[in-house]
């Protein structure tokens, strides 16, 4: 049994499990499936500044950021108890890709070539750890919602303006993959 | 007089954009419940962040993939997760099902903006760089990836950042 569950899981049973995720949610407490919203209320909880977007009343909301929280737990789980103990399987055009920016590590989820405490240090880890989280969570809260909120609750609730906005963050992620990522890997 | 009135104005309109222009939590519960109640959906986000690490979709790898269409995984992913969303949406509203303090199940319909445009697309930017929308960035530190701590700080400097120059943004 861990054998199987140590085992990548495939598309067709992770997807439904995450999809289960909407009414579960909505079961247990009239609550909309979304992430990005705990950004803004640990924004609110830590630092209103007076600022108008962060003037309500969090607390009502903590429920998210135990969401959050769970999350977390979930990681640490996963790794603990239900690692993958084989690298990474990525396409081989991808690997060789890769390998030209001299990433051939494939034993985490995240290369440690490019993500770790050192790297800070560099131009590279600069523009992608704090560049890249900062337009993550600017983008999101401009676009109210992300993946969660907009491409699976949104899209799920048959709402035109989250295919607007997923269909943004898709274009978003062609263009950078492909035309600006290979600058910023080559730093 | 005319202060107290703006300022209520102001209040009302705030209050208003929390529940609209956000994602979450338009559907404001009359229930007041003890702080413990929440840790239901602390088992719920164990049980999702589960779920996205075995489906490697925090994976900077599989992101890459999609984004370069070399693996068909992680539309898979999101699809099949859209087809069983919208699936359970179409059945609470067909049986009109109740939470289980029994309040009716609310939906509130999304109003577009140019912020789904410009902030997509930005978004998308950080997706593709990072290979985490906000759930991963939770999922990848769980995993023992501490350096994304950093990421998710920036990522909650960015909202504030977004916070304080709303108003001169094009919506």
């Amino acid at each position: 049994m861990k054998e199987i569950l140590s085992q990548p899981w495939p598309w067709y049973v992770s997807g439904p499990l995450i999809g289960l995720t909407v009414p579960l949610l909505l079961i247990l407490g009239n609550k909309s499936f979304g992430i990005s919203s705990s950004l803004r209320h640990v924004c609110a909880a830590c630092a209103p500044a007076n600022i108008p977007f962060f003037q309500y009343n969090w607390k009502k909301e903590a429920w998210n950021l135990f969401f959050a929280a769970g999350i977390i737990a979930g990681g640490f789980i996963t790794a603990r108890f239900l690692a993958n103990p084989n690298p990474v399987a990525v396409h081989p055009q991808l690997a060789a890709e890769l390998a030209g920016y001299g990433i051939t590590n494939y034993n985490g989820l995240v290369p440690q070539e490019l993500f770790n405490w050192q790297s800070l240090l560099s131009v590279k880890g600069v523009v992608m750890m704090i560049g890249g989280g900062f337009l993550v969570g600017f983008g999101t809260r401009y676009a109210g919602g992300c993946t969660s909120g907009h491409a699976i609750m949104g899209l799920s609730t048959l709402q035109w303006p989250s295919l607007v906005a997923t269909c943004c963050f898709m274009a978003g992620g062609f263009i950078m993959a492909n035309l600006i990522l290979p600058f910023i890997l080559s730093l | 007089m005319k202060t107290t009135a703006t300022k209520e104005l102001v209040e009302t309109n705030t209050d208003f954009e929390v529940r609209s222009l956000d994602t979450l939590c338009i559907n404001e519960s009359r229930l007041e419940h003890k702080w413990y109640h929440n840790i239901k959906y602390l088992v719920v986000g164990m049980a999702f962040g589960i779920v996205l690490v075995k489906a490697e979709v925090i994976s900077w790898f599989r992101i890459q993939e999609m984004f370069r269409l070399q693996s068909f995984h992680m539309y898979g992913v999101i699809g099949s997760a859209v087809v069983v969303g919208m699936l359970s949406i179409w059945l609470i509203k067909k049986f009109k099902l109740k939470t289980i303090y029994g309040e009716p199940i609310e939906f509130h319909p999304k109003k577009f903006n140019k912020g789904q445009v410009y902030g997509g697309l930005l978004f998308g930017f950080g997706w593709a760089i990072t290979g985490a929308c906000p759930g991963p960035l939770y999922a990848q530190i769980g995993t023992g990836a501490t350096v994304i701590a950093v990421t998710l700080l920036s990522a909650i400097a960015g909202t504030w950042v977004y916070g304080r120059l709303r108003e001169k943004l094009p919506h």
